[in-house]
């Protein structure tokens, strides 16, 4: 099944959630809405899923075939946040609740029921907790039940809202694995909503960044982290250093350094700022070659190394990340002068401001 | 996208709602002022000026006079007591507070009958002080404060429950005495809990009709409340004389209700 | 000190019951059963008491689910309105309903015409009841409806419940223990209830005369024991009642939490 919104719009009293929204989903993808508090991604979800309306626009669903197609109740998988399972029913009644309810001519048998059951209880391994109740479960343990509840019904997509939100760092990148596997074997198209960028960049075959109503920019993980299109995007996918300076010609002058700006190979001697990951900040000790900053302070978290630096030119705080080795060799400490070269930058002309 | 559309079994349920709200709640209102007012204005003036009615009426807030601070008093340090400190027997003791509220006021009204009365337990041992207290004010009295014992500590209880004690303990620890805790912090907080507690103690102490019955003797102009003297003035069929006492409970009734609302306007801007 | 208050109010009136109950003794209590009319009210009382009890557990609920879910004129007026006999003196609500509901008043008028009487039978004193026993249901219920997480219900729909399979499926279930415990209120309300009761009834023994008046009239006739007798039995049989009623909703939430 494929999803497409045209022109989708929605306002909540004065409140204005969604604008202009226009996203095709292909079918048998995984795509993940991405976005801070309030972006709007959750309300999406919910159009998408039939539980509000829009106030502008449509959706549209085809089938495998292209043929447009009616979605109604018990076509859409739907995952909550907090599991929603129903807590006087025990596991196995859970699952088979979409089935159950089915109207006479569509009901499959008891006994098919139980096989269905049985079969996606094994998928998300949980097949020995038939006869238990939600309250004897586990954060993760129930997440797992409500997805193979959505599946039970075979339904024509899943939507999950931020379905690992409520569960521990640890479980949550368990279940992340998981869902990402099981989608490689299942090929059923599925949306779900985030607001951790590691996730949906691990998980989803496409991103889509919402920003206060508005979508931001769409594109697959590589694309929207190597190549933001703008200020937001980059902010939003990681931390950032910003080093202001000047484009002329293709590259950005910043003091003493330059950096490649292929994309703006036409723009002539315009204020322009680059957006640089710690990672991409180098620290050499080698005068001239590099902007001097003073060295504040040092962590290590035991993968790599946290250096604080502070611009003696302008003031501002820099934040680089080395590896263990090139920390080591460099022998750094608290209150040197240092120089910073900048790998790799993404720079935007035109001050934006976050 | 279908969504299902409920309005039509809405508009059933919310019209049954207004049916049943209007002949099982406001009814009676109705026609308790339909009656107090049936020989006029006038009419209903002369019967508030009735001495038994007036008598009635002061002994009525007498009683809730005395009732009603002790039982709150005592709400409070239950609720207190119970909230912040361990010690077993608790369930026991809730459930003994909560005992009144099981018993039927008659079946009050008799115990302490047995108890007091002349044929009595403490009958002779209060014949020997000459102390009068079943068939008189005192049992009244006692009575009443058996029947709203619960309602203070009712509402103090779940509320202190989940306010918990860290505010209390920041200020201990800053340097404050009990009493001035108890002062700025504990009383403030529970404020219009506490309030509405002895709205509903108030009201329940005023209006209790079962257990005075037992224990009162109903001696016009003497032992009798106000909500006996209803019932005397009815079965004489003084209707409106009836009526317009009631009223003076109804009264009370709609301000208890009044002041609810208040207060939960007052609780959510917390 | 809580204690020593708590004692002299509530432990020395119960003890008292429980030892006049064994001054009275065995016999005594079976003795209570070999009266006619007191049998005559033991059974009408816990009679009108099950049916005000059942009639307020429709009808609260129904209140409980449109004041929560549904928004509508006056619903602040007759939230408010709901708790209005509990602050109202009985009493009053007595002779309120009496005039209501006789020959004449305004809808026992309705009947006369059919010789339908209400005022002075069991069926006055139904109406009594449920008029005193109707905040229970609804405020039992009505929190519980209120922290309902509507993913729930959202969920059942997107796996293709119908409004009624949700309600009956996963709407009640969360909520019948609630309902339980409120009508388990209602009922022991309605057992003990006296004062608006009495008028309505018109306490024609052996027909509509309900317990806590019989108790009365034994003390006036300084039957004490008698009355001890009745007041023991009411009291056993409704602890029992409630306790079994305390059960089954226990086991109901049991599985809920």
């Amino acid at each position: 099944m494929s999803i497409e919104i045209k022109n989708v719009y929605k306002t909540f009293g004065s409140f204005e959630a969604l604008s202009n929204i226009n996203l095709k989903i292909t079918h048998g993808e995984l795509v993940a809405l991405l976005g801070p508090s309030g972006s709007g991604k959750t309300t999406l979800l919910r159009i998408i899923a039939g539980l509000e309306s829009p106030d502008r626009g449509e959706v549209i669903f085809h089938d495998e075939n292209q043929i447009p197609s009616q979605v109604k109740n018990g076509d859409v998988g739907f995952v909550f946040q907090h599991y929603a399972l129903f807590r006087h029913m025990n596991i196995f009644e859970n699952v088979a609740f979409g089935l159950k309810v089915r109207k006479k001519n569509v009901r499959p048998s008891k006994a098919e029921i139980e096989e269905r059951v049985y079969k996606l209880l094994k998928l998300v391994q949980l097949d020995n907790f038939q006869k238990r109740y939600p309250s004897e479960l586990s954060g993760g343990q129930r997440q797992r039940v409500a997805l193979a509840r959505a599946l039970a019904i075979e339904p024509k997509f899943l939507l999950l809202d931020e379905p690992f939100g409520a569960l521990d760092a640890k479980v949550r990148k368990e279940l992340r694995t998981w869902l990402r596997r099981l989608h490689d074997e299942i090929h059923i198209t599925s949306v779900f909503v985030t607001h951790d960028q590691e996730e949906a960049l691990e998980v989803s075959d496409s991103i889509v960044i919402l920003r206060s109503g508005k979508i931001e920019q769409i594109g697959s993980p590589d694309e929207v982290y190597n190549k933001p299109k703008s200020p937001f995007v980059f902010n939003f996918l990681g931390d950032v250093n910003l080093f202001h300076g000047r484009i002329q010609e293709g590259k950005a002058i910043i003091g003493n350094v330059d950096v490649d700006s292929p994309e703006h190979t036409g723009v002539s001697d315009t204020s322009a700022v680059a957006y640089v990951r710690p990672y991409d900040v180098e620290i050499v000790r080698i005068k001239d070659q590099g902007i001097a900053a003073e060295i504040q302070y040092i962590h290590s978290t035991g993968r790599n190394v946290r250096v604080e630096l502070k611009r003696i030119d302008t003031g501002t705080l820099i934040e680089s990340v080395l590896d263990q080795e090139t920390y080591k060799s460099l022998n750094l400490l608290p209150g040197e002068t240092v120089f910073l070269r900048i790998k790799k930058a993404k720079v935007y002309v035109d001050d934006f401001s976050i | 996208m279908n969504r299902y559309s409920p309005n039509f079994t809405k508009w059933i349920f919310i019209g049954l709602v207004y049916f049943f709200a209007f002949i099982i709640l406001i009814l009676p209102i109705l026609i308790v002022f339909q009656e107090a007012f049936a020989k006029g204005i006038s009419g209903y003036l002369e019967s508030l000026q009735e001495p038994d009615t007036i008598s009635a009426f002061l002994l009525t807030l007498k009683v809730a006079a005395i009732a009603v601070p002790i039982n709150t008093l005592f709400g409070f340090v239950a609720a207190f007591t119970i909230t912040r400190f361990q010690f077993p027997g608790k369930n026991f003791i809730l459930t003994i507070i909560d005992s009144p509220f099981a018993v039927s006021p008659v079946i009050a009204g008799l115990i302490f009958l047995l108890i007091f009365g002349r044929q009595g337990w403490m009958g002779s041992f209060m014949e020997q002080w000459d102390i009068k207290v079943v068939f008189n004010t005192p049992g009244l009295i006692i009575a009443t404060m058996f029947i709203t014992l619960p309602f203070v500590a009712r509402e103090l209880i779940p509320l202190m429950q989940s306010q918990g004690k860290e505010e209390e303990e920041a200020g201990i620890l800053l340097g404050a005495s009990f009493f001035q805790t108890l002062k700025k912090i504990i009383i403030p907080n529970v404020k219009w809990g506490l309030l509405y507690g002895i709205i509903l103690c108030n009201a329940r102490a005023m209006g209790e009709f079962g257990a005075v019955s037992v224990l009162s003797g109903h001696i016009r102009g003497q032992t009798n409340t106000l909500p006996l003297q209803i019932e005397v003035l009815y079965n004489e069929y003084n209707s409106v004389q009836a009526f317009t006492a009631a009223s003076l409970l109804v009264f009370l009734s709609l301000l208890t209700l009044v002041v609810k609302i208040i207060l939960e306007k007052n609780i959510h801007r917390k | 000190m809580t204690v020593f208050y708590l004692s002299l109010m509530v432990v020395i009136p119960l003890v008292g019951l429980f030892f006049s109950t064994a001054k009275i003794g065995w016999e005594g209590i079976l003795g209570v059963f070999r009266e006619d009319r007191i049998r005559a009210a033991l059974f009408l009382s816990f009679y009108v008491g099950s049916i005000s009890a059942i009639i307020n557990m429709f009808v609260g609920f129904l209140f409980a689910w449109v004041l929560v879910r549904y928004d509508f004129f006056g619903r602040k007026i007759i939230d408010t309105l709901v708790d209005l006999p509990f602050t109202l003196p009985t009493a009053v609500a007595g002779i309120a309903l009496t005039t209501i509901y006789s020959q004449k008043g305004w809808i026992g008028k309705l009947f006369a015409p059919y010789d339908i009487k209400i005022a002075y039978t069991p069926i006055g004193i139904i109406i009594a009841l449920v008029f005193i026993g109707f905040p229970f249901v609804v405020r039992a219920v009505q929190p519980v409806l209120e922290d309902l997480p509507k993913e729930l219900e959202e969920g059942a729909k997107c796996l293709g419940a119908s409004p009624f399979t949700t309600f009956w499926r996963v709407i009640f279930p969360e909520l019948w223990p609630s309902i339980l415990s409120g009508t388990g209120m209602a009922f022991a309300r309605g057992i003990g209830e006296y004062g608006s009761v009495v008028f309505i009834s018109g306490n024609i023994p052996g027909k509509t005369e309900i317990l806590p008046l019989l108790i009365i009239t034994k003390l006036e006739q300084y039957e004490y024991s008698k009355a001890t007798g009745i007041a023991v039995v009411m009291l056993i049989i409704s602890f029992s009642i409630m306790f079994l009623i305390n059960l089954a909703q226990n086991r109901a939430s049991r599985r809920l939490t």
